[in-house]
């Protein structure tokens, strides 16, 4: 009895162990029911975007599988990737080992930071995955542990705002040591930002810059005069972060997960 | 392969152009003949030396956005935003109609975009939307400076409210064409309101209070960042005979400023910062998002308070700061106390009130500490708090102190004589002057034994008879 109870403690380490560095699993993807959304930038009176039904990574990637990714997809090394998709600091935390550009070994689970946008999305593709739109995106995270709508709980909006105002640590946080959402997503905030497909369609979107004030709402207080819901600063922050962004940036606080239509 | 090179050579080219277009932009605003120079920037609470060169400058200002952990009051921290690692963010000095290139570098390790809306840019956003920086990189803008003037510079980022409420504000100087005229001491202070999750002095590591921030409810008001930024060994200093300019801003977020310096009369005030000058003022306004210079010459030795004349911002919130002035005494201008004598309203006939009057004396311990706690309440706890914490840097704590505990009749002889110079309380150094107040021995005895025995203090009581053998 006693030997049994090793074995299967024993048993039990050896997966566990193996599930981290070998990651031969899938990553479990989440069903999120259709909904709408209604971005920031916009007045109370427009339409809501209508997000369709479709499925979500469970947990933004992590360095082991991104690793795992350029050692098949070769010229999305931090060696061989052009400086047009990706700017010097891509995988900037990673570590050289005889010429080959690996995770640290105490950075395998957590997620992958320092990606351009390019290579998030050739990650998805070459999972047959996309990434998630803005509207996708914000659909899950506006979700609490108990609603699918938790942007109006102020604790929500507090826990959040206090990830966003400190600055980076040193190392980003282990993946999955948060209470699930709703929907059982996890991670979706106090870890990083994340890539989206259309993430700076905030800025870009409307036939001109001048005549839909887009560019100037999320600056000043241009951006309250339009906005749907000028208390919810945790919104205003991440929109405010997206603007800032370029495809070939590679941050040391931005990472990515995997969304899809079908499972 | 052959389509592979192409697209190697493609990706070549793109990166040569992405390389190189921050130095074509750089190259293609840059004005012909100017002079360039790297401007110097200072730190609060210095500001950088009077501009001596007569014509215009190209003026690079590098400037970083960052992140940090600061001190707010001690055992307070907090999360400051900054513009290079201060609060206020560095000073920036140029002439009227320089040219002035713009670095702003956000450090990698930010959590948020950062930009610049100077209000000394004309133009749209005040350079806020050219400046947008993401973590980890740096943007290049330019402007001319039109117009002369102080202006205030902030971060405009959404939300606007939040970057300006962490401390990311400060001060550009437009020197007009003709400079300003040479003053001995020139000083950067910076007000701004902050919000936390804990009230004033609530220790640990406090976060932005975005609800305070919204209702306008601040629990810190101090200048240049932090409560004691401006006290003790960080005083401003001048001497007798000199003349001194602060350029004050207010960063806001919310709150209007009734700039004062308590023993002072601004000779000049450049109202709101712009060309008009007033003269021998009290108190001048300064706006949330504005600023003023103000001049005046310290003609007598002494400490000149510099508060909020909103006054409890000054002994409640922080919104204080010191300037020493040291030098020989002028007993014209100022002649300290000359005179304290018996105020007999009524004539020397008369030497007592009605006859029937008869104050109630304490009959034990316990009323002792209840009479002594309405004497601390009417005369003690203005400075030294309701909960004898004191005010770090300005008021030493009666709580917990080793100073009073050592000796209780330290308590007894402050009250009586006053008590001047430096003292160390729990391990802090305070330099301030407390006066002698006015107190029967019965009073002095009641409120030292309610002092001692509230607060973790040691216990006991003091009886009027061993007060009287210090005042008699």
């Amino acid at each position: 009895m006693k030997f049994n109870r090793c074995r299967t403690l024993l048993f039990y380490l050896l997966t566990s162990l193996s599930s981290d560095f070998l990651a031969s699993e899938e990553p479990v993807m989440v069903a999120i029911d259709a909904g709408s959304y209604r971005a920031l930038y916009l007045t109370k009176d427009s339409e809501e975007t209508q997000v369709d039904a479709f499925f979500i990574d469970q947990l933004p990637v992590s360095n082991e599988e991104f690793y795992k990714f350029v050692s098949e997809h070769t010229k999305w090394q931090k060696s061989r990737i052009p400086s047009v998709f990706a700017e010097e600091n891509y995988l900037g935390h990673w570590v050289n080992v005889i010429n080959q550009w690996q995770p640290d070994i105490n950075d395998t689970d957590r997620p992958v930071i320092a990606v351009s946008w390019f290579a998030a999305k050739a990650y998805c593709e070459s999972q047959n995955k996309r990434l998630p739109t803005v509207a996708e995106w914000e659909h899950v995270a506006s979700a609490s542990e108990t609603s699918i709508r938790g942007s109006h709980d102020p604790d929500y909006n507090q826990v959040i705002l206090a990830w966003y105002g400190r600055p980076t640590t040193q190392r980003v946080g282990r993946r999955d040591q948060s209470v699930p959402n709703i929907w059982g997503v996890k991670d979706m905030h106090g870890l990083i930002w994340e890539w989206t497909e259309d993430f700076n369609s905030a800025l870009v979107s409307g036939e001109s810059r001048a005549d839909s004030n887009l560019d100037k709402g999320l600056f000043c207080g241009a951006g309250a005069a339009g906005s749907a819901d000028p208390s919810n600063y945790a919104a205003f922050m991440r929109f405010g972060f997206r603007s800032s962004l370029k495809a070939d940036f590679s941050l040391s606080n931005l990472g990515f997960r995997c969304a899809s239509n079908g499972e | 392969m052959r389509c592979r090179i192409n697209q190697v050579l493609a990706w070549t080219f793109l990166l040569a152009i992405s390389v190189l277009s921050p130095q074509l932009l750089a190259v293609s605003v840059a004005n012909r003949d100017l002079p360039v120079e790297k401007a110097v920037v200072t730190s609060p609470p210095m500001v950088p030396p009077a501009i001596t060169r007569k014509g215009n400058a190209k003026v690079v200002v590098e400037m970083e956005t960052i992140e940090k952990v600061g001190e707010m009051t001690d055992g307070v921290e907090y999360v400051y935003w900054s513009f290079g690692g201060t609060v206020p963010g560095s000073f920036i000095r140029v002439r009227e109609g320089d040219e002035i290139e713009f670095h702003l570098s956000n450090h990698p390790s930010s959590k948020m975009p950062h930009n610049i809306d100077l209000h000394a840019v004309t133009g749209p956003g005040g350079g806020a939307i050219s400046s947008f920086t993401a973590p980890g990189h740096t943007s290049v803008f330019s402007f001319k400076a039109l117009n002369p003037g102080l202006y205030i510079y902030h971060c405009a980022t959404a939300p606007v409210g939040m970057h300006i409420a962490n401390g990311m504000y400060g001060l550009i100087l437009i020197e007009p064409k003709d400079g300003m005229t040479p003053v001995d001491r020139e000083y950067y202070i910076v007000q701004g309101d902050f919000y936390t999750r804990g009230a004033y002095g609530e220790a640990g590591l406090q976060p932005f209070d975005m609800e305070k921030a919204i209702d306008e409810d601040a629990d810190y008001v101090v200048f240049n960042g932090a409560v004691g930024s401006m006290i003790g060994d960080k005083s401003l200093t001048a001497n007798v005979g000199e003349t001194v300019r602060l350029y004050v801003g207010n960063g806001g977020p919310n709150l209007v400023s009734s700039f004062h310096v308590i023993g002072e009369i601004f000779d000049n005030v450049y109202m709101e910062g712009g060309t008009n000058i007033n003269h021998n003022v009290q108190t001048t306004l300064v706006p949330a998002g504005g600023s003023t210079i103000v001049e005046f010459k310290v003609e007598v030795p002494g400490t000149f308070i510099i508060v909020d004349h909103s006054i409890f911002r000054a002994f409640n919130k922080g919104a204080l700061g010191m300037l020493k002035v040291t030098g020989p005494d002028d007993k014209i201008i100022f002649s300290g106390k000359q005179f304290d004598g018996i105020y007999l309203p009524e004539g020397s006939a008369i030497q007592s009130l009605d006859s029937d009057y008869k104050a109630v004396m304490a009959t034990s311990e316990t009323e002792q500490i209840a009479f002594g706690k309405r004497v601390y309440e009417a005369n003690c706890q203005a400075c030294h708090q309701a909960g004898g914490e004191g005010i770090p840097g300005a008021f030493p704590p009666l709580a917990q102190s080793d100073y009073l505990n050592a000796d209780p009749m330290r308590g007894v002889s402050a009250i009586v004589n006053g008590l001047t110079g430096p003292i160390t309380v729990n391990g802090k150094t305070f330099n301030g002057v407390m006066p002698a107040m006015r107190l029967t021995d019965a009073e002095i005895a009641n409120v030292i034994t309610f002092i001692l025995n509230n607060w973790g203090n040691k216990g006991g009581a003091i009886s009027a008879e061993s007060v009287s053998n210090i005042t008699d």
